[in-house]
C-alpha cells in the first residue's frame, strides 16, 4: 500500500513541479484533463480489468457525450427548431422504426426467401420514407442563418443535467453495438467499435443541424458552481480576494475556475471510484471475473455470458460518456474535428494498461502519468527539440524535427505500451 | 431514355472507380487476412504497415526522380515499390522477432495479441509521421489517363465519356498478377501449402515437421508486401495521407471478415463488396437515372443514399450485417 | 533377449501437475502390433504420448533401436522415424487428400511418389478423391487419410492413438485390416485402443495399464484368455 501512495505522491509531485516550474495554470490544464481522462480510463478498466473486452470506441462515446452537452445546455434555436425540428424527430423515430421492423420481420418470420424479401422491403420503405421527412426538415432547419445557427439548438438547460444525458446516449450506443458484436470472437468488438466510433465522429461533423458539423458549437454554459471569469473579475468580493493575496485578477480568476473544475472532477472521479470498488468486492464483481478468467466454466455454471458482457460493456461505455459531456462542458465548445482516435481512444488504453488493468487504482495513476506526460510533451516538446538541435545548423532538416515534436509522442507512447505488455503486464499497481 | 449513355455513366463513375478500390481493399485484406490465419489475431498495425510502405516507395520515388529516372508513361512509383516492400519486410520481421515471438512463444490470448498491435501501430504511425509529417503526399507520374473522357466522346460520338486513370488501370493489373501469384505460390509450392497447413491445423503442422519459424516469417514477409503493394496503389489513385491509411483499416477489416477471416479468396471478394457497396450508396444516381429513365420519370433530386462523408458507414453496416446473419463470412473463414 | 525395437521404460511423469505414469514401460518389436488397452483414464494415450515425446518424463528412458531419444522432441522423433496420427484433429481438412499427403512427407527431401503410391495402393479409396478435401471425406476415411499422412515419412513406428474412436463397427474392422498390412511391411504399430477386444485379438503384445501402471502385460492371445483380463477389462 505504501508503495502505491509512494506512487501517487510521485505523479502529484510532477504536477506540483509543473506548477511551480512551468506555471499553475498550465499544470491545472493538464490535471483537469487529466482527471477526466482517469474516469474514462475507469470506464475501460471496467470494461477490460473486469470483464476483458476490447473496446476500441472510446473517441466514439466520449463524442457522444459531448453531443449530449449540445443537445441538452446549448441556447435554444426556436427559428431553427419551429423550421423543423418536430420532422427531423418524426424521421429519426421512423428510421429507429424501420429498423425495429427489419428486427420483428427476420425474428417471427420463417427462414427463406419470403423473409428475406420482406425485411428488403421493410428497410427500402422505410428507408426512402426516412429520407423523404428528414431531407427537406433538415435543409429548413440548416437554411436558418446558418453563419450563427443552421442548428435546431439545445434545451438550454444547465450542463450537471447534461452529464447523465451523456452517459445515457454513449449507454444506449453501447447496448447496440455490443447486442452485434458480443458473444462472438473478442476482436470482433474491437472491429465494431472503431466503427462505430468513426461513424458518431462523422455524423458530428456533416449533419449541421444537430451540431453545426465543422462550424462548431461555442459559448456551452459552464456547469454549476464554475463562475465565468469575466464575472469572477467583475465581483467585487473576488476583487478583494485577490488583493488580499496580491496577485493578477485575471490570472487569478483563470486559475480560480480551474481548480474548480479539478474539484467538480475530482468529486465525479471519487464517485465513480467508489461504486465501482463497491461493484468489484460484490457478488457481481466476482461473478464477472470469474467469467473473464474462465467462460467455458463460468457458462457451464449457467451464468448468462453475453448478457454479462453486454451489462458491462454499456456500464463501461456511459461511464466515458459522461466524461466526454464533462469534458465539452469544461472546454464550453463542441469542435467535431478535434476527436482523433489516437488522442481519445488509444491513449486511454495507454493509460489503462500502464497503470494496471483490473485495478480502478492503478488506471487512475495510469491517467494521471500518462495524461500529465502527453500534455507536458505537447508544451514542451517543441522547446525540447529546438535544444537538442541546438548544435545543428538551421535548414530544412532542423525545421522538420522542431515541427516533428508532437509525433516523438506517439512513438514514445507505443514504446512504453509495449514495454510494458512485455515486462509488466500487470502495471504499476496490479490487480489484487 | 438513353440506356448507352447510362451504362457509360455507370461504367465511369460507378464500375472503374469501385473496381480500382475494390482491389486496393482486397490486397490490404489479404494482409489481414494471412495474418489472421496464420498469426491468429486481427492486426491493428496494418492500416500503419501499408502507410509505412507507401511512405518508404514515396522517398525512393522522389530519389528516382531527382536523379531523373522514370518510368515514362507509368508512375515512377513502380520502380520504388521494391525498395519500400524490402523496407516495410525488414521492418515487420523485426517488430515479429522483438515483439510478436515472445507473445506466440508464450500462447497468448488473442486479445493480448491485438493490444500489442494496437502499440505497434502506435510506433508505427509516429514514425511515418516523423518522417514524412502529417500532409497529403502525391507521388504520382506519368500519363494520367489511360482513355481520357475527351477522347472516349470524340471516338465515340457519345455524349457521355468514360474515363479510365491510368492508376485505375494499374492498380487493377498489378492487383491481378500479385493475386494471381499469391493463389499460385499458396496452392502449388512446398512452402505456401506449409503455410496453409500451417493455419489449419498448427500441431499438426508441427508433428509433419514443419518449420513454425519459417512460416511466421514468410508470412510476414508476404504480409508487408501486400501491404506496401496496397498502400502505394491507393496513394497513386488518391493520394498519400497517414491517417487515411489508419482509417483504412475499418473497410480493410469488414472486407476481410465479409469473406470470412482467415480465407484468402474470402478476402479479395470482401473486398470488392465492400468498394461496389461503398462507391453504389454514396454515388448520386441522377444522371444515370436520367439516361436509363423515360423523360417523365426523371428524378429531381441527386438519388444518393449516403453522402460520401458516410462512406465509412457502409463497411460499418455490411460487417454488421455479416455478423448477425453469418460470423464466418460469405467464405468459410476460421471459426467466430 | 535382445532389446525390442521401441521402449518406453519405467516412465513416471505427467502434464506438470501430478504424475500420470507411474513406472509405465511399453515396448513393440518390429514389424509386431502393441496395443494398449485400459479403463478410461489409465493413462493409455498419455503413455503413447510419453513415448511419442509430448510430455516431459520425470524418471525412464524411450529408447529406439536401442539409441536413447528420451530428450529429443515430437519433430526431432519423427525425423528418427516415428509416426504418429492424434486421436482428434488428425487431417488438414481444408486441404486435399493428396496434399495432406505431401504434408505429412514434408520432412523428406528425396522423392516420395513412391511412398505416396504405397499409401494410395493401402488405402484405394483415398486415390479416388485425392482431389478433395480432406474435411469433406467420411469419417473412416478421414482416418484412412490420416494413417496415410503419417506413413507418409516411410516411419518404422507407426503411433495410432484410438484409431477407430467415432467410427461404425464395419469401418473400424476394415481400419483394423488395414493396420494389419501395415506391419506386414516391416511397420511396428503401437496403439491405443478403446474397443479392447477386437484390438487385442490383432495384436502380437498387449498391455493393460491401470492408473498410468502396468497391470497385465503379454500376448494378445494370452491376454483374451486370462480370465482376470477377460471379467475386469473385457465385460466377461
Amino acid at each position: 500500500m505504501s508503495r502505491n501512495l509512494a506512487l501517487f505522491a510521485g505523479v502529484a509531485l510532477l504536477f506540483v513541479l509543473t506548477g511551480m516550474f512551468q506555471s499553475w495554470n498550465l499544470s491545472l490544464s493538464i490535471l483537469n484533463m487529466a482527471l477526466l481522462s482517469a474516469i474514462m480510463a475507469m470506464g475501460v478498466n471496467i470494461q477490460w480489468g473486469y470483464a476483458g473486452l476490447f473496446n476500441t470506441g472510446i473517441m466514439g462515446f466520449t463524442a457522444l457525450g459531448g453531443l449530449a452537452v449540445v443537445l441538452v445546455s446549448s441556447r435554444p434555436v426556436p427559428e431553427g427548431w419551429a423550421a423543423g425540428g418536430w420532422s427531423i424527430v418524426l424521421g429519426l423515430l421512423l428510421g429507429a422504426a424501420t429498423i425495429a421492423a427489419a428486427v420483428m420481420a427476420s425474428k417471427r418470420m420463417k427462414k427463406g426467401a419470403l423473409r428475406n424479401l420482406a425485411v428488403a422491403i421493410i428497410l427500402v420503405v422505410g428507408f426512402l420514407a426516412y429520407r423523404a421527412v428528414l431531407d427537406p426538415a433538415v435543409e429548413a432547419v440548416e437554411a436558418f442563418n446558418p453563419a450563427t445557427f443552421g442548428n435546431i439548438g439545445g434545451l438550454g438547460l444547465p450542463s450537471l443535467i447534461a452529464w447523465p444525458v451523456g452517459a445515457l446516449f454513449a449507454a444506449a450506443a453501447a447496448w447496440a453495438v455490443g447486442k452485434v458484436a458480443l458473444g462472438l470472437r473478442s476482436d470482433y468488438l474491437a472491429i465494431a467499435t472503431l466503427g462505430i466510433a468513426e461513424i458518431v465522429i462523422q455524423v458530428l461533423k456533416n449533419e449541421d443541424w444537430l451540431t453545426r458539423g465543422v462550424k462548431n458549437i461555442t459559448q456551452l454554459p459552464r456547469p454549476w458552481p464554475v463562475p465565468l471569469e469575466v464575472d469572477l473579475q467583475n465581483s467585487a468580493t473576488f476583487l478583494g480576494w485577490a488583493e488580499r493575496f496580491g496577485a493578477d485578477p485575471v490570472g487569478l480568476s483563470t486559475i480560480f475556475v480551474k481548480l474548480l473544475y479539478a474539484m467538480l472532477f475530482a468529486l465525479v472521479l471519487l464517485f465513480v471510484i467508489w461504486m465501482s470498488e463497491r461493484a468489484l468486492h460484490s457478488p457481481w464483481g466476482r461473478m464477472m471475473r470469474a467469467i473473464r478468467d474462465n467462460e467455458v466454466a463460468a457458462a457451464a455454471m449457467g451464468k448468462n455470458v453475453t448478457k454479462r458482457h453486454l451489462q458491462v460493456f454499456i456500464i463501461g461505455c456511459a461511464i466515458v460518456g459522461f466524461a466526454g459531456a464533462m469534458m465539452t462542458s469544461m472546454e464550453n465548445q463542441m469542435v467535431p474535428g478535434t476527436y482523433n482516435p489516437l488522442r481519445y481512444t488509444f491513449l486511454i488504453w495507454v493509460m489503462v494498461v500502464v497503470g494496471g488493468s483490473g485495478n480502478n487504482w492503478g488506471s487512475v495513476l495510469g491517467a494521471l502519468l500518462i495524461g500529465w506526460l502527453w500534455l507536458i510533451v505537447e508544451s514542451l516538446g517543441p522547446a525540447v527539440m529546438g535544444q537538442i538541435t541546438s548544435v545543428m545548423s538551421e535548414g530544412p532538416l532542423k525545421a522538420h524535427l522542431i515541427d516533428s515534436a508532437p509525433h516523438m509522442r506517439l512513438l514514445t507512447l507505443g514504446v512504453i505500451l509495449l514495454l510494458v505488455l512485455r515486462f509488466n503486464p500487470r502495471g504499476l499497481i496490479p490487480e489484487k | 431514355m438513353d440506356l448507352l449513355n447510362a451504362s457509360i455513366t455507370f461504367l465511369n463513375f460507378v464500375f472503374v472507380p469501385g473496381l480500382a478500390y475494390g482491389a486496393q481493399l482486397a490486397l490490404g485484406a489479404l494482409g489481414v487476412t494471412l495474418i489472421y490465419g496464420i498469426l491468429r489475431f486481427s492486426n491493428f498495425a496494418h492500416g500503419d504497415t501499408m502507410a509505412f510502405g507507401t511512405m518508404v516507395t514515396i522517398y525512393a520515388t522522389w530519389g528516382l526522380q531527382a536523379a531523373g529516372i522514370t518510368l515514362g508513361v507509368l508512375p515512377t512509383a513502380l520502380l520504388g515499390l521494391p525498395v519500400g516492400i524490402i523496407a516495410t519486410a525488414l521492418l515487420v520481421l523485426l517488430t515479429d522477432v522483438l515483439i510478436y515471438k515472445f507473445y506466440r512463444k508464450k500462447k497468448a490470448v488473442p486479445t493480448i495479441l491485438v493490444m500489442v498491435s494496437l502499440g505497434v501501430m502506435f510506433v508505427m504511425n509516429g514514425i511515418v509521421r516523423l518522417f514524412i509529417g502529417v500532409e497529403e503526399q502525391d507521388f504520382s507520374d506519368g500519363a494520367r489517363f489511360l482513355i481520357s473522357a475527351g477522347d472516349f466522346k470524340k471516338w465515340t460520338g457519345l455524349s457521355e465519356g468514360l474515363a479510365i486513370k491510368s492508376t485505375q488501370a494499374i492498380t487493377v493489373i498489378v492487383a491481378v498478377i500479385v493475386v494471381a501469384w499469391l493463389f499460385w505460390f499458396l496452392q502449388k509450392t512446398r512452402t505456401g501449402k506449409s503455410m496453409r497447413a500451417f493455419s489449419d491445423n498448427e500441431d499438426l503442422a508441427l508433428l509433419s515437421g514443419i518449420n513454425p519459424d519459417r512460416v511466421v516469417q514468410v508470412t510476414w514477409i508476404i504480409a508487408a508486401a501486400l501491404a506496401t503493394i496496397a498502400g502505394v496503389l491507393y496513394g497513386l489513385d488518391k493520394s498519400f495521407k497517414p491517417f487515411v491509411y489508419f482509417q483504412l483499416l475499418l473497410p480493410i477489416f469488414a472486407a476481410a471478415i465479409v469473406g470470412g477471416l482467415g480465407n484468402p479468396l474470402g478476402a479479395i471478394a470482401g473486398g470488392f463488396v465492400i468498394a461496389f457497396s461503398e462507391v453504389m450508396v454514396t454515388y448520386a444516381w441522377k444522371k444515370v437515372l436520367t439516361y436509363a429513365l423515360p423523360e417523365s420519370m426523371a428524378p429531381d433530386s441527386l438519388v444518393q443514399l449516403l453522402t460520401t462523408d458516410y462512406k465509412f458507414a457502409v463497411s460499418f453496416t455490411i460487417l454488421i450485417l455479416v455478423l448477425l446473419v453469418m460470423p464466418t463470412g460469405l467464405f468459410k473463414g476460421k471459426s467466430v | 533377449m535382445a532389446e525390442p525395437f521401441l521402449i518406453g521404460e519405467g516412465m513416471t511423469g505427467g502434464y506438470g501437475g501430478a504424475d500420470i505414469l507411474h513406472g509405465c514401460t511399453i515396448a513393440v518389436e518390429k514389424g509386431e502390433i502393441a496395443v494398449i488397452v485400459g479403463p478410461n483414464g489409465a493413462g493409455k494415450s498419455t503413455a503413447m504420448k510419453a513415448v511419442f515425446g509430448m510430455l516431459k518424463l520425470r524418471q525412464g528412458h524411450v529408447k529406439l533401436a536401442g539409441e536413447d531419444i528420451t530428450s529429443l522432441s515430437p519433430q526431432d522423433r519423427v525425423a528418427k522415424g516415428m509416426g504418429f496420427v492424434p486421436q482428434t484433429h488428425n487431417i488438414f481438412t481444408s486441404m486435399t487428400v493428396e496434399e495432406n499427403l505431401e504434408m505429412g512427407a514434408f520432412i523428406r527431401t528425396d522423392d516420395f511418389s513412391d511412398t505416396m503410391a504405397q499409401v494410395y495402393d493401402l488405402f484405394p479409396i483415398l486415390k479416388q478423391k485425392r482431389n478433395q478435401p480432406a474435411g469433406e471425406l467420411s469419417g473412416g476415411q478421414r482416418q484412412q487419410v490420416a494413417v496415410g499422412r503419417a506413413l507418409m515419412t516411410q516411419p518404422k513406428v507407426l503411433m495410432l492413438d484410438e484409431p477407430t474412436a467415432g467410427v461404425s463397427p464395419i469401418v473400424m474392422d476394415e481400419l483394423f485390416d488395414r493396420i494389419i498390412e501395415v506391419a506386414r511391411t516391416g511397420i511396428s504399430i503401437l496403439m491405443v485402443e478403446q474397443n479392447a477386444r477386437q484390438a487385442l485379438e490383432i495384436a502380437d503384445k498387449g498391455y493393460v495399464l491401470v492408473q498410468g501402471a502396468n497391470r497385465f502385460t503379454d500376448t494378445g492371445a494370452a491376454l483374451m484368455a486370462d480370465p482376470e483380463v477377460r471379467r475386469s477389462f473385457l465385460g466377461g
